[in-house]
């Protein structure tokens, strides 16, 4: 049982949720937005997430919209994991949110949520970073477009009281040739010792990564290291493990040496999965 | 815009085939209001967490975990619940595949293998096992609980085709 209660919107506009927003902070409370939910749900139930007050962001059309508009990919912030596999539209992001918990939970779990996700996985990330995804946000000051990466550093950093309205990605990226690998400690369900999302353009590997570091990121410097034709691909792999922005973590996952096998590995499974994608 | 403050609350939540009276606080999961309001004890509480799939119902059709939505989300949505199956014929394949031990995790294995004939009905096995993936069993009767859900699906297929 949630060991608290709090106060229930679901407006039906971008305008509304802003608006109730703003009522509720100037009223001192603690808002939170929410879309599939079940991160406030587990986290507040265990008293580690507290919200006088949750606005849905279910409810609004633009936040609810899937499909190509014109050279552009537009998926709005509420749509569900398992609708963006099945939509097929960008198959490197339907293949990488479809590793991401289990098929019930990813009816839930929305795109929008897990890229503002306090856990450090945030996997639906990856595909959008190397796809040089834009964001449309909305708050207070009204709608802005923004580079995702320019939001995304480690974490999403956006105001209090903006949420994501929708993810732009232009229609070029969704047919490259493209590498989805997760590795998970046992089972095919859980968080990742290491998550790779990984495409072609113009013959450079763009690559993105969840587990190994203590955030997802994408690093020019390991990318222009995959890209180096002088090395073979076993130095490739050997620079690309000293050039990570942070140390490898050590959980229950994985320990630290482990997770730096199975990072390599999954390296040198990427350059060949490309290799071939592209032959 | 549906809204609802701090204080219980009655609304109607439409679950196998009724439209039931509630009073719910914003805070109750619909599992909670399934279980303590409408005594529909099917769905089981387990992990709380979406690890197990014990709790799952219906929603739109759609297999979701009842621990993971909140009762007023579901408002205006068709729920279904263990219950609606009553004497159902998937039941008996479950049954007759001898895919229940304890039973604990059986409603939720029932209700996403109805869910999965009615939407993937030509699955295959890749998609069986994603989709089934998300409901564990402590008493490991996978082997048969699969043979279970395939034969949902190959009679679900036969009776379309018929
Ligand atoms: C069983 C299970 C397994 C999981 N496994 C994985 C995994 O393998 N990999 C992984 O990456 N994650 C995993 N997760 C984590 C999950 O992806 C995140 O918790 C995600 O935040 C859930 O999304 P939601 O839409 O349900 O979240 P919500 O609870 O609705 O929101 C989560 C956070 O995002 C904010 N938010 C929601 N919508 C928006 C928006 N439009 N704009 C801005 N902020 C918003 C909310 O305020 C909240 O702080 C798992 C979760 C579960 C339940
Ligand atoms: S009780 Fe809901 S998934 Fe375990
Ligand atoms: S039959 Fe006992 S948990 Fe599955």
């Amino acid at each position: 049982m949630i060991p608290f209660d709090f106060e229930y919107y679901r407006p039906e506009s971008l305008t509304e949720a802003v608006q109730t927003y703003e009522t509720l902070i100037s009223q001192s409370k603690t808002v939170l937005y929410y879309s599939g939910g079940t991160e406030f749900l587990t986290f507040s139930r265990v008293n580690q997430l507290y919200a006088d007050a949750i606005i849905d962001l279910k409810g609004i059309p633009e936040c609810n919209v899937l499909e190509l508009q014109e050279d552009q990919l537009v998926i709005g912030s509420a749509v569900s994991l398992n609708n963006i596999t099945e939509s097929n539209l960008y198959p490197l992001l339907g293949q990488t949110v479809k590793k991401i918990a289990d098929h019930t939970s990813r009816n839930k779990i929305s795109i929008g949520g897990n890229l503002h996700s306090r856990l450090i996985y945030r996997e639906a990330v990856l595909p959008l970073l190397v796809a040089d995804a834009t964001v449309k946000l909305t708050g207070n000051d009204g709608e802005t477009v923004h580079p995702l990466k320019d939001l995304f550093n480690q974490e999403l950093k956006i105001n209090p009281g903006q949420f994501i309205v929708q993810i732009n990605i232009s229609k070029d990226y969704t047919t490259l040739p493209f590498v989805s690998l997760k590795k998970t400690k046992i089972s095919k369900v859980g968080y990742p010792v290491v998550s790779i999302a990984a495409l072609v353009k113009e013959r450079q590997i763009r690559a993105a990564l969840s587990g190994v570091c203590p955030y997802p990121f994408r690093s020019s410097e390991i990318e222009s290291v995959l890209n180096n034709s002088s090395l073979t691909k076993e130095e490739k792999i050997e620079k690309a493990g000293t050039l990570l922005p942070s140390p490898i973590i050590e959980d229950i996952q994985a320990s630290r040496d482990y997770r730096e096998f199975v990072f390599k590995n999954t390296l040198l499974e990427t350059l060949e999965a490309l290799e071939a994608a592209q032959a | 815009m549906i809204s609802n403050g701090t204080s219980k609350t009655v609304v109607k939540l439409h679950v196998n085939g009724e439209t039931r009276d509630v009073m719910i606080r914003s805070a109750d999961t619909l599992l909670e209001t399934l279980r303590e309001q409408l005594g529909l004890t099917g769905a089981k509480r387990a992990c709380q967490n979406g690890d197990c799939g014990a709790c799952t119902v219906l929603v739109n059709g759609e297999p979701m975990h009842a621990c993971l939505s909140l009762s007023i989300e579901t408002v205006n949505q068709p729920i279904m619940t263990i219950e609606g199956l009553r004497n159902s014929s998937i039941q008996q394949e479950f049954v007759d595949k001898w895919a229940i031990q304890c039973g604990y995790c059986t409603p939720g294995f029932i209700l996403n293998c109805h869910a999965l004939a009615n939407k993937r009905p030509d699955a295959d096995d890749e998609t069986i096992e994603e989709w089934m993936q998300s409901n564990l069993c402590r008493c490991t009767g996978y082997q048969e609980i699969k043979e279970a859900v395939k034969s949902v699906l190959q009679n679900h297929k036969n009776d379309s085709a018929s």
